[in-house]
């Protein structure tokens, strides 16, 4: 199983292919930086018109925090398509290249041989989330400096001193690990019903962006299904960023306002992997291969 | 045009004035809360600045700070340190078991932001315990001052400011929220007052402050 | 010893009957001959034995052992090279031999690699990646890897397709070397009698499924019954001149404008001389078995181009 499981991972990181991920988001966060380089003060407006109508907010609101939060919203749009473009294509790509046939013929119990090949792409989506937080909150600290935290809620405003700031983004990141890694799951389980890597690809992130959609729309209809939908909880990890306040409405440092939710969502993203994962293996392990 | 009824209170406010006048400059260290329903946001500190006539300012020592706009920046030191006022009796009235005397405060100015300021004055130690002030711009702020160790140049140790604050709302595709907000919050957040509470540490007073600080 | 023991084994693809209650034996140092048409069942079989697929009834035993329950410990003694030598293109040979080295829980030097590559004559080209590999290297490679965990059984499916007849030659003889100096036991299947009956010991054909005959290659391919197919310049003239003949009794048909006669391979060369004698104008005389006559016959029904045409 060990040994399994670092061949997965060495065939992973000796595929061009990987690194379309990693250049990829080397790419994005490093536009959104520029951009907010560039042209953060107007972006910072155009997010507060409404709220710099009837208040002043005085600091360094554009500071690597900041920017590390709208990376984070604007990009993890976009990685479940860079987790889908190497999770997907696990079986599927085997299949296609006829490897699979020779593995197959291999040692190897199929359920050894799913668990192996989901780890590795769990590895690898942690991997591209680690380069996230480079990116996105280790370079945004470097180039726009600390501060506390100002962030836009569709319903309130939130402060976070700047030293109880890091512990949330440990968090968070951990969280979006976790959200990610059902994609992985997901598209995992799509890559066993094709002998290409397009279909399951397109199809995980069909799900995703229909998931998705359903999530964000308000309508009573779909409000109903939305606890069901794990995109509705891939977003949790903002979670992190709302304290809890006190009687005097004042913001108690090293709180989060609603832990049980993030708890919920974690269970319900742990509840989707294991779900995908295990109908893959209970699948695998029944599947002819034919390629 | 003058109010026949209305006694002129004009002396009261020169007196009160010609305590604060003690007072050429100051700087404070502060802390500072905000008390917005819909801001979530921890304590600050904050430094203030003063120097005679009407020269104000709130500097937060590091951090994010939010401010009801042009409010905290209405000084009631400024408005009353101006001469071009008209002062009016409105009575007596009691706030925390105390008589005050109630002025009212008309600035001749035809373009000041100012419209109307609303005092009331603890008589016998000529300190201002609150004042109501009607902007043109900004709406209506309201001013408690708490006095201690500095009560003697009529400077507080405790200013609440309150305002009203109009609710407001973000589209949900900039902040890609999915969930609504929960009745209990949203009753929490409806037609609250605003609050800005700044206690003040310690007083530096009249040692002198470059004007540079002001800018 | 069986080494391989297949009892009543079938499989279904929905209604269609792939593999239609199948028995057979190999024992050690086979040369397994598995023939059979494009489509009759070989790969099927050949894939539930090598548990790629799972079969809808029968059993399967390898070593002694049921497959279905000792799947790890018989794969780890069996080497397979299944339709295509499929490895990973963006790996060069070497890693992709130690790769599946590792997959059969070895791990092997730098030198033992290398020697396993420079028995299929790769190990010049170890480093390239398989990307810039011929259709013949890739097959090498494929064998390579099939042996590199010093397999007592190797299956070899369709080893000869798409290799030009020194790639092919070469096969022949790896297969030949595998048996005779390192005695394994080897199942090879083909489409082309030709190809099996230089190297088989015991032969299987099987048609749409089913096993048509079995035995062993010394029985399939007796010499007596050696058949040859004569083509000539005048077919009419050359079926009468031999019915006059002492050669009457070898004639078996007419087949358009050839003659097919039946002999023991030795009476050939006798042959030779009496169509000279007789002056029939001799455009080719070719050799043919007798199973290949019984394989076409069966499992095509219809005249089989390719099998003539080698």
């Amino acid at each position: 199983m060990w040994t399994l499981f670092q061949i997965e991972l060495y065939k992973i990181f000796r595929r061009p292919r990987t690194y379309i991920a990693f250049a990829a988001i080397t790419a994005l966060i490093g536009v959104v930086q520029l951009g907010l380089k560039v042209d953060g003060k107007e972006y910072a407006e155009f997010v507060m018109a409404d709220f710099n109508s009837s208040f002043a907010v005085d600091g360094n609101i554009l500071n690597g925090y900041f920017i590390c939060y709208v990376v984070l919203q604007l990009l993890l749009v976009h990685v479940p398509l860079l987790i889908a473009l190497i999770a997907a294509d696990m079986i599927s790509g085997e299949a296609n290249m006829g490897t699979l046939r020779v593995l197959m013929t291999k040692p190897i119990s199929r359920w050894e041989f799913i668990l192996a090949k989901f780890s590795a792409s769990a590895v690898y989506t942690i991997l591209l989330l680690i380069w996230v937080a480079i990116q996105a909150l280790l370079l945004s600290m470097l180039i726009f400096g600390t501060d506390d935290m100002f962030i836009m809620k569709s319903s309130y405003a939130v402060v976070i001193k700047a030293d109880d700031v890091f512990w949330r983004y440990a968090g968070a990141f951990c969280f979006a690990a976790l959200a990610m890694t059902t994609v992985a799951a997901l598209g995992f389980l799509l890559s066993l019903f094709a002998d290409n890597s397009i279909g399951p690809i397109v199809a995980t992130m069909s799900v995703i962006i229909v998931s998705t959609i359903l999530s964000t729309m308000s309508i009573p209809l779909f409000n109903a299904i939305k606890p069901y939908l794990f995109t509705s909880h891939m977003i949790t990890w903002k979670e992190f960023f709302d304290l809890k306040v006190n009687d005097m409405n004042e913001a108690i440092p090293g709180t989060i306002q609603n832990p049980q939710k993030l708890w919920n969502s974690a269970m319900v993203l742990m509840a989707h992997i294991i779900v995908f994962v295990g109908a893959a293996g209970i699948i695998f392990k029944r599947k002819d291969v034919l390629s | 045009m003058q109010m026949i009824t209305a006694q002129d209170m004009t002396a009261l406010i020169n007196k009160v004035k010609a305590k604060m006048d003690q007072v050429n400059d100051y700087t404070a260290e502060g802390k500072m809360k905000t008390d917005v329903a819909f801001i979530k946001a921890p304590i600050g500190r904050v430094k203030v600045f003063y120097k005679k006539p009407n020269l104000f300012k709130l500097q937060r020592d590091g951090g994010i700070s939010i401010l009801p706009k042009g409010g905290v920046t209405v000084n009631m030191r400024s408005i009353i340190t101006t001469n071009d006022f008209m002062a009016l009796d409105a009575g007596e009235q009691v706030l925390n078991a105390q008589k005050l005397r109630v002025v009212k405060l008309l600035p001749n100015a035809d373009n000041s932001d100012v419209i109307l300021t609303t005092m009331y004055i603890d008589e016998a130690n000529l300190l201002v315990k609150k004042a109501v002030t009607t902007t043109r711009e900004n709406g209506t702020y309201e001013m408690e001052m708490q006095y201690g160790k500095f009560a003697g140049y009529g400077l507080p140790d405790k200013v609440v400011f309150s305002f009203n604050t109009k609710d407001y709302k973000l589209p949900k595709g900039i902040t890609l929220e999915f969930d609504d907000v929960d009745q209990e919050t949203k009753n929490r957040m409806k037609g609250k007052k605003g609050r800005v509470e700044i206690t003040y540490a310690n007083y530096e007073i009249n040692k002198g402050i470059h004007t540079s600080v002001f800018k | 010893m069986a080494i391989v023991s297949v009892q009543h084994l079938s499989k279904q693809f929905g209604s269609f009957s792939a593999v239609n209650d199948l028995s057979f034996t190999v024992e050690a140092g086979d040369v397994y001959g598995f023939l059979g048409q494009n489509g009759a069942g070989k790969s099927t079989t050949i894939r539930m034995l090598m548990t790629l697929i799972a079969p809808t009834a029968g059993s399967i035993k390898v070593f002694d052992m049921p497959l279905a329950t000792h799947r790890k410990e018989i794969l780890q003694q069996i080497g397979a090279v299944i339709e295509k030598p499929d490895v990973y293109k963006y790996l060069s040979a070497y890693d992709n031999l130690r790769l599946f080295a590792r997959l059969s829980g070895l791990q092997l030097s730098r030198k033992q690699l290398m020697d396993q590559l420079e028995m299929v004559g790769l190990a010049e080209r170890g480093y390239d990646t398989v990307r810039t590999f011929s259709q013949g290297m890739k097959q090498r490679l494929g064998i390579a890897i099939a042996l590199v965990h010093n397999p007592q059984l190797i299956v070899l499916d369709e080893p000869t397709n798409g290799l030009d007849p020194q790639g092919i030659a070469d096969i022949r003889n790896l297969i030949l070397r595998l048996s005779r100096e390192w005695k394994k036991t080897v199942i090879v299947s083909s489409h082309l009698l030709s190809e099996i009956e230089q190297i088989a010991t015991r032969v299987l054909i099987i048609d749409k499924g089913k096993k048509i005959v079995e035995g062993s290659a010394a029985d399939l391919f007796d010499p007596a019954q050696t058949l040859v197919e004569l083509t000539t310049t005048d077919s009419s003239f050359a079926w009468n001149s031999l019915q006059q003949s002492q050669w009457a009794g070898v004639l078996k048909e007419q087949r358009g404008a050839q003659i097919i006669l039946q002999l023991h391979r030795n009476d050939i060369p006798e042959l030779h001389k009496a169509l000279v004698q007789m002056q029939i104008g001799v455009i080719s005389l070719q050799l043919k078995h007798s199973l290949e006559d019984y394989f076409l016959q069966v499992t095509a029904g219809k005249q089989h181009v390719d099998a003539f045409s080698n």
